[in-house]
């Protein structure tokens, strides 16, 4: 790792929260691609015979009322639930921080007009707008992209302006802009790399809230469909045999806390990591 | 008098806000891919039923008229006609408002309620074991989705622990109350995750404050000091976390309302969805805005009363 | 004055900071009425030293590890947290170096004085109230009374110090211990503040233990001075001696930079070169590294504090021959 200096590596080795982060997510990874090939149960077939059984030696997360296994489920859905996720957040990310970046840059009548409809789009609760779109178009993963995007890259928008409106005023940005730079190179070679730490911090965050969103919407119905699995759509199923077999219900949840807290690691860690303080 | 200016003014400033609100609102429905009649009627509708609907809501009329339709709706307090009560979707809205209002408020009160205790436990602890305790759990309950807490805690307490009710809204204020009391809690574990976690680092930061060293060489007493100087001056970041969070759980308050069957805006919200009543889910959405704005400015507000420094103009 | 028993006796006071002894056995004492000079560089201890006083520490975790502070019949060191906030703003006060953050910005003026008032002296509502104004009035806030209901930023940065004086005397205390009072200020301001310190000082018999790095201001005020360097006293004694004949080459150095002492005898170089790192303190007298008449034995042996004439004493191994 000779590219990378020995400042960054002392600071990553110093760095607790991010080390724990990463190794949950790479726990998580490796359980997704891994172990789909050593898990024979299929996770939509239907047996009746095996139904409610609890958790054992078989069945590790126990099985639904339909006889599946909760396990293979449950590690089946977080690819799903990631995936959304992930075009969920990064979709916004890019957009919400090119909207804040120019924004913040340019000023003037663009900054007031972009500034007023982010003020007012943050007037609609988040959940509200997504089950609104999604429910009035119909529960579809394009609908679902489409909700989420129209809606979460406010707050990216948010952050990096306000961080180019202190950059600006920097010494090397007015340099640049004095040498005579195209706009062009000062927005991404001076002012984005600056800028850029907090939205990508923030992005750690949107996740976790992504992920307990999309799995709502998965809850009331309105998100991915049976029998696709699902964790919300797994809680919500679990609901109907609740008081036979706690566990279909359990598990999916705990799967949501497990991604919820590694975010959580994540998201401290790179802040320590992007942002050392002095 | 000045406080009352003040507000005067934001209320002022909101009126262009609200306009816009509408119009997001109004926008919203009409300008994503497909047409409304056909999405309301589904795979049902025939052609001629599809024209009908399209009639009777006003979609083939200009869009200006339709919007300046739905404000004079709104002027009149009817927000329109619902397709699935065919009656006046104002009233609806007013009478499940306030198992909403209720719901956020009560919520609200616990977050503070474990935010202040926790959060001086944890900084005054800071780096210790308790510390860690403390944030650990707060970042799971973060975590947390409040839909799947509350089926396992309607789970727990209806077979386990029968003291709380699980589902509706009762009668009386008391009743009602005593059955929010379960969804609140749940509300309040996520809110108050955030809260504890902002209000910890500004106590840690007004502990070092120079004007904690003046007051306890007035030789006050430590518990006066720690409550008069350093929550006092500690709470004020903190209430604007707590009001954009708010503004969160206002949404959020969709989903725990469905899984404790509370009949509040949030309910009518997902049932007038699958009903595909159209001017219900837009004036609703008007109507979650309008709370969202409220709270804003209720912060605002806060924030001036709790701070002298702020300029109240 | 020099019969009259001291008011506050400080022997070998030792206070940590973690692995930093900021505070190596300190010892002075202050009489009754008297202005006594704390003086140094900053981060020579002289600040913790008067925390240590009051056990105040600004959040930082600090030990004092040894020596006794005799105030009054009792040792402060020795005595438990709730008998030591009797004593705080009742019998020994403090005010701190900068006004502008020392008040606490979201309470009242008038209730941040009547907060002492109340806590030591018993006195309520109208009582207290009057007695606030009279204590405002007493620091040269002109209409005292209408500024009560004022918040500390509605002030200017030597009203505030008054503001923070008037604190302090609310319970009439018998010391008062002021921590770097002007540097933040003004350089009019500063003189002000320092008259009302010793106006104050001579109408109510108050002592004053008056840490400073500026021996200008230790010129105007104080009776008698002890120049503290990393950790430790290096030269005590009256003002007026340590003026005319300092013993110690720091205490020379500190009046050399002095823009208006006019040295007498040789003129010594700037004083170069920066102050120990107090975790790992040097070997032998810790201003040898600095020191232009340092010798082999400075390096090695300890200086303790020595009389070299009445009432002045020196921690210079090579006073004598030196003659400074």
């Amino acid at each position: 790792m000779s590219w990378v200096s020995a400042e960054t590596r002392a600071r990553f080795r110093r760095n607790r929260s991010l080390q724990v982060g990463l190794a949950m997510l790479a726990a998580l990874a490796l359980l997704i691609f891994v172990a789909p090939l050593f898990l024979h149960a299929d996770i939509m077939a239907v047996d009746f015979g095996q139904a409610l059984l609890p958790p054992g030696a078989d069945h590790w997360f126990g099985t639904d009322d339909l006889g599946r296994d909760v396990f293979a489920r449950v590690v089946s859905a977080a690819g799903v639930d990631l995936q959304i996720a992930i075009v969920c957040v990064f979709v916004p990310f890019v957009i919400g921080s090119a909207v804040g970046l120019i924004s913040g840059y340019v000023g003037g009548i663009t900054d007031v007009v972009l500034m007023r409809i982010v003020d007012v789009l943050w007037a609609f609760p988040f959940y509200v707008l997504v089950i609104a779109i999604v429910g009035s178009l119909g529960p579809s993963l394009l609908n679902m992209y489409m909700a989420f995007t129209l809606v979460a890259w406010i707050s990216f928008a948010r952050i990096v302006r306000g961080e180019v409106l202190l950059v600006k005023r920097m010494e090397y940005v007015q340099a640049a802009q004095v040498l005579g730079y195209s706009q062009t190179r000062i927005i991404l070679r001076h002012v984005l790399p600056n800028v850029i730490a907090p939205a990508i911090v923030f992005m750690m965050a949107d996740v976790v809230l992504t992920i307990l969103a999309v799995t709502a919407l998965g809850f009331l119905g309105l998100g991915i469909q049976p029998p696709t699995p699902e964790w919300g759509v797994m809680i919500s199923e679990g609901r109907n045999f609740i008081l036979d077999g706690w566990w279909g219900s359990l598990f999916p949840g705990l799967a949501i806390v497990y991604v919820g807290v590694t975010f959580a690691f994540l998201g401290d860690g790179l802040d320590d990591f992007l942002r050392p303080k002095a | 008098m000045v406080l009352l200016k003040f507000t005067a003014g934001r209320l002022l400033q909101l009126i262009p806000v609200l306009f816009v609100i509408t119009l997001i609102a109004f926008l919203l429905l009409r300008v994503l891919p497909g047409d409304p009649a056909t999405l309301i009627l589904g795979s049902r509708g025939t052609p001629e039923d599809i024209a009908r609907l399209t009639t009777q809501l006003g979609l083939d009329r200009p869009l200006w008229q339709q919007y300046l339709g739905f404000l004079g709706d709104m002027l009149r307090g009817s927000f329109g006609q619902s397709i699935a009560y065919r009656t006046a979707v104002g009233p609806l809205i007013l009478e499940r408002l306030w198992a909403t209002l209720a719901l956020v408020g009560l919520s609200t009160v616990f977050a503070v309620a474990m935010t202040v205790p926790f959060a001086l436990m944890a900084a005054l602890h800071k780096g210790g074991v308790v510390d860690h305790v403390i944030k650990v759990f707060f970042v799971m309950m973060m975590s947390m989705p409040a839909f799947w807490l509350g089926v396992l805690l309607v789970l727990l307490l209806s077979i386990a622990f029968p003291i709380f009710p699980v589902s509706g809204f009762g009668e009386g204020v008391m009743d009602r109350l005593y059955h929010l009391f379960l969804p609140s809690f749940i509300i309040a574990l996520g809110t108050a995750a955030l809260t504890i976690r902002s209000l910890r680092s500004s106590l840690i930061d007004v502990l070092k404050a120079d004007y904690i060293d003046t007051a306890l060489a007035k030789g006050l007493r430590s518990r006066r000091v720690l409550l008069a100087h350093v929550l006092r001056n500690s709470l004020i970041s903190t209430i604007s976390v707590l009001g954009v969070h708010t503004s969160w759980v206002i949404g959020g308050t969709v989903v725990i309302e469905s899984v404790f069957a509370i009949p509040g805006l949030g309910y009518l919200l997902l049932s007038s969805i699958s009903a595909r009543d159209y001017p219900m889910v837009q004036g609703l959405t008007v109507t979650f805005a309008v709370l969202v704005v409220t709270i804003n400015l209720i912060t605002d507000i806060a924030y001036a009363v709790a701070d002298p420094r702020v300029k109240l103009s | 004055m020099s019969g009259s028993p001291p008011l506050l006796q400080v022997e070998g006071l030792v206070t940590r900071f973690g692995a930093v002894t900021a505070v190596d056995g300190v010892s002075f004492d202050i009489r009754p009425g008297e202005i006594f000079g704390l003086v140094g560089e900053s981060g020579c201890g002289k600040s913790a030293t008067c925390r240590s006083l009051i056990r105040l520490f600004g959040g930082a975790s600090a030990e004092i590890a040894g020596g006794s502070v005799l105030f009054e019949g009792n040792d402060l060191v020795r005595l438990d947290n709730r008998g030591m906030e009797d004593i705080r703003g009742n019998r020994i006060a403090m005010i701190f170096q900068d006004p502008m953050t020392a008040l606490n910005p979201t309470m009242r003026i008038g209730e941040q004085i009547a907060e002492g008032v109340r806590r030591h002296r018993g006195l309520k509502g109208e009582p207290a109230r009057r007695e606030v104004i009279a204590l405002l009035e007493s620091v040269g806030v002109t209409s005292a009374e209408s500024r009560l209901s004022a918040y500390p930023h509605e002030f200017s940065g030597g009203m505030r110090q008054r503001v923070l004086i008037a604190i302090a005397l609310a319970c009439r205390p018998h010391l008062l211990i002021a921590d770097e009072p002007t540097t933040a200020l003004d350089v009019t301001i500063q003189d002000q503040i320092l008259k009302l310190i010793l106006r104050l000082s001579k109408e109510t018999g108050l002592a004053v233990l008056m840490v400073t790095h500026d021996l200008g201001v230790v010129a105007q005020t104080c009776d008698r001075v002890a120049v503290m360097y990393a950790g430790r006293i290096v030269e005590r004694g009256d003002t007026r001696q340590i003026f005319r004949r300092p013993a110690h080459p720091y205490t020379r150095a500190l009046l050399d930079a002095l823009p208006a002492h006019t040295g007498r005898g040789t003129r010594l170089k700037p004083l170069g070169g920066e102050p120990p790192d107090l975790s790992a303190p040097p070997q032998g007298c810790r201003f040898h590294p600095r020191c232009a008449f340092a010798t082999e034995v400075c390096r090695v042996e300890q200086p303790s504090l020595q009389p070299i004439e009445s009432r002045h004493d020196t921690a210079c191994l090579r006073a004598g021959e030196l003659g400074l």
